[in-house]
């Protein structure tokens, strides 16, 4: 079982250099932001599964529900940004 | 496992972390910040260290990216493409010889885990038998940090306190 949860953090860690791709070449600003939500997402779902591969998936839970939570403020506030200050 | 899950990690580390510095644009740059953090924070809970994870987590993910947003809304001018001059020869010479001298130093350090190694035969062992005597909190950490460094504590969580005073009236609004 836990060589399995391992392939699963190696094919989500194949998954989020696909999106660094997009966060790192995308031409428009866009591009950048949809990539980085999808690396938080991925994040949130390898460190659940590296909780799952450690057995102290108690305190992983917490730590992922802060990100996922943080993470949308700092959508929030890309996306507050670039509707006052207009497309750079 | 022959191959470490933390290889990936750190080389998405190295990536994000060169691109931050590379790409043109002030706003991308925050946002490859941000992921940068995100793999810190991975990093950290692979390695144990799950407050670490969870503080990097919060304040580098989230605040620091809120924060520079705040400040290029505040300072950026209309155009903020960045010119940087190539690196010098001697830039380019010294700091590859620093690496490696760093490398050198680091083959020296204990395995990571190593119960021999005095990190974990010192002192380590005192706070785990008895802090729970000393204080009576089940958290080894947090008995630490309130108990045996209380001063300390509270004297961070005084510079803190200043400096968000500090940020709060450099960043409001005037009228």
């Amino acid at each position: 079982m836990t060589t399995f949860f391992f392939f699963v953090l190696m094919s989500l860690g194949i998954l989020i250099g696909v999106y660094l791709y997009r966060v790192l070449k995308g031409p428009t600003i866009f591009d950048r932001v949809l990539g980085l939500n999808g690396i938080s997402t991925k994040a949130i779902i390898s460190l659940i599964v590296i909780g799952v591969y450690f057995d102290r998936v108690d305190m992983f839970i917490d730590i992922s529900t802060g990100y996922a939570l943080i993470n949308l403020v700092g959508a929030l506030a890309v996306a507050k940004y670039l509707e006052e200050k207009g497309l750079p | 496992m022959i191959f470490s899950y933390e290889i990936i990690l750190l080389l998405l580390l190295l990536i994000t972390a060169a691109g931050a510095i590379m790409v043109k644009d002030l706003m991308s740059s925050v946002l490859l910040l941000g992921s940068y953090s995100f793999f810190l924070a991975l990093v950290w809970a692979w390695t144990g260290a799950v407050d670490v994870a969870f503080v990097e987590a919060v304040v580098g993910a989230g605040l620091a990216t809120v924060l520079f947003l705040l400040t290029l809304f505040r300072t950026a001018p209309k155009d903020t493409r960045l010119r940087r001059p190539l690196p010098s020869l001697i830039t380019l010479i010294v700091f590859p010889l620093v690496g490696v001298l760093l490398l050198y130093a680091a083959s020296d350090l204990p395995g990571y885990g190593d119960p021999n190694s005095p990190a974990s035969v010192h002192v380590s062992p005192t706070y785990l038998e008895q802090s729970y005597q000393d204080s009576h909190t089940l958290n080894v950490v947090t008995s630490v940090l309130m108990d045996y460094r209380s001063l300390d504590t509270m004297v961070e969580t005084v510079v803190i306190f200043a400096s968000g005073i500090a940020c709060a009236l450099l960043l409001r609004r005037h009228g």
